[in-house]
């Protein structure tokens, strides 16, 4: 049998949102692209509105979630500073390459 | 620097809130084609990347500037640079955001390209991942970068893409790169002799030059020499103190005040950390107003009262 990675017809796309909140049914606020089919090319500053307006959005059009950031305890001291944006979601498809669409 | 005309207190108010104050057309126009003399090779003429940098470095009249050098020595007198930090509009911002002592962190010409400079077996060029300039940096003082525009920049020519607001984040450089997008963000488009200043920390990133023509923009870094109090002219007319409730309050709020300048959200904000980012601001404007008791909204004496 052979497995969706090992089949060379696939690849990953990749979507990461960052949300309002934890709750996957927040606001987007920031979203980045990688297609591993090679064939959109995205960038830094690409897009003024976000794909999906909400993370469960981005679920109800067929993406699968496989990763979501932690909720950290804020460490004493620190807990007034801002970092990293913190709600951040891992969203993937596979595509065949012959399906695999010339743009989002 | 012959005269400056500072800040007031609803510009810095802004600058603290947003990270940055823009300028447009703040420089005359003869000083803008002064500006692209003095820099040297500026032809249009297709050529590898590197060797127009090389050819910039050759003819320029830009100096070498040490680390540490006092802005008012770094460029010779009568030299376009020298002359564009005498317009009295930007004299006075860098007065009032680092002092009278400034010094010279580094300076830079950006050149972005456009695609006829890439040869075709080569990839082709993208834009700049969204960064933080130099290195961890969680002081309370701040340098500024100055962002000068000599000649109109249209949005095919990818101007700087920054994100207000992003200014009080503690990240590492390029670790950010992984956001491709981010609501809100900004990119310059502006006429020639736009002058921007960034916070040190200000979230930016080169845009895609797609258009016919290189596009230019000079970077100086610049550093105080002392704490950073009152520097802006607090006599201006300009925003007030004026405390107000924060929930269950008059629907017809003033925009004008320091409270309502601090605490404007920015698209991007997080439910929970916008509000640590109103924190951020109070603290800084307590910084530099030297007043320690300022709030806005309760947002830091709340956290504060406590009894040992």
């Amino acid at each position: 049998m052979t497995s969706p990675v090992q089949n060379k017809t696939l690849r990953q796309q990749v979507l990461i949102l960052y949300l309002q909140s934890s709750n996957l049914d927040s606001g987007v606020i920031g979203w980045s692209h990688y297609d591993g089919t090679g064939r959109t090319i995205n960038m830094a500053g690409d897009s003024e509105e976000p794909p999906y307006k909400t993370g469960l959005h981005a679920l109800e059009q067929g993406w699968r979630l496989f990763q979501a950031s932690q909720l950290n305890p804020h460490a004493p001291g620190d807990e007034f500073r801002t970092s990293y944006l913190k709600y951040e979601f891992f969203f993937e498809k596979l595509v065949a390459l012959e399906d695999a669409p010339d743009h989002e | 620097m012959s005269n400056l005309t500072r800040l007031n207190s609803t510009q810095m108010a802004q600058f603290a809130a947003r990270g940055f104050l823009r300028f447009d057309a703040a420089v005359p126009e003869a000083l803008n084609q002064q500006f692209l003399d003095d820099i040297g090779d500026a032809s249009d003429q297709p050529d590898s990347i590197m060797g127009h940098y090389g050819n910039i470095m050759r003819s320029s009249v830009v100096p070498l500037v040490d680390p540490g050098t006092p802005l008012s020595q770094a460029y010779p007198q009568g030299s376009a640079l020298a002359n564009i930090l005498d317009v009295p509009e930007i004299a006075g911002a860098i007065e009032s955001l680092v002092g009278s002592g400034s010094v010279v962190d580094h300076h830079f010409l950006h050149i972005t390209f456009p695609p006829s400079y890439t040869p075709a077996d080569k990839p082709a060029l993208k834009s700049q991942p969204t960064h933080q300039d130099s290195t961890i940096d969680p002081r309370q003082a701040f340098d500024v970068q100055m962002f000068y525009f000599p000649h109109e920049v249209t949005l095919e020519m990818g101007g700087t893409r920054f994100i207000p607001g992003t200014h009080f984040r503690i990240v590492s450089e390029a670790a950010i790169a992984r956001y491709q997008n981010i609501a809100g963000q900004q990119h310059t488009v502006c006429p020639a002799g736009t002058v921007m200043f960034f916070h040190m920390g200000m979230w930016h990133g080169g845009g895609l030059n797609r258009s016919e023509q290189l596009r230019y923009m000079f970077k100086i870094r610049l550093c105080p020499t002392q704490r950073q109090l009152r520097l802006w002219d607090i006599e201006a007319e300009g925003a007030k103190d004026k405390k107000r409730p924060i929930f269950w309050t008059d629907p017809m709020q003033d925009p004008t005040t320091l409270a309502a300048i601090l605490t404007q959200p920015e698209p991007w904000f997080e439910a929970d950390t916008g509000r640590l980012e109103f924190i951020n601001r109070v603290r800084f404007w307590r910084y530099i107003s030297g007043d320690d008791n300022f709030d806005a909204d309760y947002w830091v004496t709340r956290i504060e009262n406590e009894y040992t």
